[in-house]
């Protein structure tokens, strides 16, 4: 067993998850290739989706995976940065906006 | 406050080769040591020879030669970070003029419809502009130059290049990395964009790149670090129009090209501990497919000192061609053909993805 919880070298092992349960474990990759095709969006634009959600949900495999693919597609520092701005700017804005049930919550306790 | 908590980068002082660095990977066998052995010779990731001939294409054979591809020479005016023949100011391997003698007498009897010359910059040799003069009388369908852009700019005895080129209807094919000024500087040196640009619009003035010119002018783009290439379409429809919106700039086509992890290259992935992950990367992206139409199937390529090789990265190995006609003194076409291709593990930069060889994606 490793020492830590992640490790890097876990990542290019990825699709052996359909060893354990090879029908749904195919359908999700399938999906998943899918979703990630050239379509309304272009394969850029998702790439840099799949980037900012990466962040959101603090995976470090999907960062590592989103970056490179991200420098694969050409798509630059700044747009990486600013798509984990926006990322981050909606997960802000999601605890924020609960200030307003906070408020509410304080009002109809209070005289 | 420190602005950044990454390791300030401090500007590198221009590379030089390998060769002139008495870098290790200088000598081709440590090179090949490396392709064969660690990963590979652990079993963790399969043999070249042992994927390919999975689908039944071992030994490699080539099918009819089309490329004649001819490297006069590997000085050049920058020292790229990625280049595959360690090339730069410092190297003085350079063709002769009795070299491209008998190189002329090939291309005129050849069954190849394809002349690519390269190098280095080739227009470096100081015969280059004799020996394109002369080639370019053989009638040989496509003749191609890959020129670096800048060593148009670089000084003023290759001002007139884009005019030479057009006069002798050359076929440019230039490097441009990235088409932001940041990626393209990191990779082969400061400048290097601006210069780049200015070039293009140069061309592009002779009529060089317009819709519909016959005066051909494509881009080959590769990766600026260890990462393999996205989609060559997608690539450059992205490429056409920043550099269409930012610089007025048209081009034909883009070639998408892998870095193969030899020479230069190698030594970064090694250096910057990526190596192994490049080599995931490329074995995972192996596709059948590509094998049928890998270049060295359609080219061979012939050093600044008359020998011959499957391709320019084998040559970079020093793995010349398994036939008994090794040397263009001797040149038969016919039983040149009738060869095993050499491999080793740095064949999968061919066959990731959709493939990659000089002339962009093959699969």
């Amino acid at each position: 067993m490793a020492d830590s919880y992640y490790n890097p070298a876990d990542l290019r092992k990825f699709g052996k998850i359909t060893e354990w349960s090879e029908e749904i474990g195919n359908k999700f990759f399938d999906y998943y290739g899918k979703v990630f095709e050239e379509g309304a969006l272009s394969a850029r634009e998702k790439s840099l989706i799949a980037l900012a959600v990466a962040h959101v949900v603090k995976c470090p495999y999907c960062i590592d995976a989103y970056t490179k693919d991200g420098l694969q597609k050409g798509i630059t520092k700044e747009e990486m940065m600013e798509a984990v701005h926006a990322g981050a700017a909606i997960e802000s804005g999601a605890t924020l906006v609960h200030g307003v049930q906070m408020m509410n919550k304080y009002n109809k306790l209070s005289m | 406050m420190e602005k950044s908590i990454l390791p300030k980068k401090t500007k590198k002082p221009m590379q030089k080769s390998l060769k002139s660095r008495d870098n290790e990977l200088a000598i081709t066998n440590k090179q090949l040591e490396i392709l064969n052995g660690g990963i590979f010779a652990d079993g963790e990731l399969p043999y070249f020879k042992d994927k390919i001939n999975e689908i039944g294409h071992f030994p490699l054979r080539p099918n009819k030669l089309e490329i004649l591809q001819i490297n006069v020479g590997y000085m050049c005016n920058q020292v790229c970070e990625h280049c595959h023949v360690d090339a730069g100011p410092d190297r003085k391997e350079i063709m002769t003029r009795e070299t491209m003698s008998q190189c002329l007498d090939i291309i005129r009897n050849t069954g190849a419809h394809t002349l690519d010359l390269t190098g280095g910059a080739p227009e470096m040799n100081p015969d280059f502009r004799w020996f394109v003069e002369e080639a370019a009388k053989a009638g040989i369908k496509d003749f191609i130059v890959r020129s670096n852009l800048t060593i148009i700019r670089a000084n003023k005895k290759y001002h007139d290049l884009p005019d030479f080129f057009k006069k002798h209807n050359v076929h440019v094919i230039s490097s441009m990395p990235h088409y932001t000024r940041g990626k393209t500087d990191k990779q082969r040196g400061d400048g290097v964009f601006d210069k780049s640009i200015k070039a293009l619009q140069e061309l592009n003035e002779r009529g060089y790149g317009m819709p519909d010119s016959s005066l051909r002018l494509d881009l080959v783009y590769n990766p600026s670090g260890a990462y393999l290439p996205g989609d060559q379409m997608a690539l450059e429809a992205d490429f056409k129009k920043a550099l269409k919106e930012d610089f007025d700039i048209q081009f034909h086509n883009l070639f998408a090209i892998t870095n193969l992890p030899i020479a230069r290259f190698l030594d970064y992935l090694i250096a910057s501990e990526n190596y192994e992950d490049y080599m995931y990367s490329l074995v995972e992206a192996y596709n059948p497919a590509a094998v049928e139409n890998v270049m060295c199937t359609n080219t061979i390529s012939i050093s600044w000192d008359g020998w011959i090789y499957d391709c320019d990265f084998n040559q970079m190995l020093d793995l010349k061609v398994a036939s008994k006609v090794k040397h263009i003194k001797d040149y038969n076409e016919d039983i040149i053909n009738d060869r095993n291709i050499i491999i080793s593990q740095h064949c999968y930069g061919c066959t990731a993805g959709a493939g990659s060889s000089c002339q962009g994606t093959v699969a």
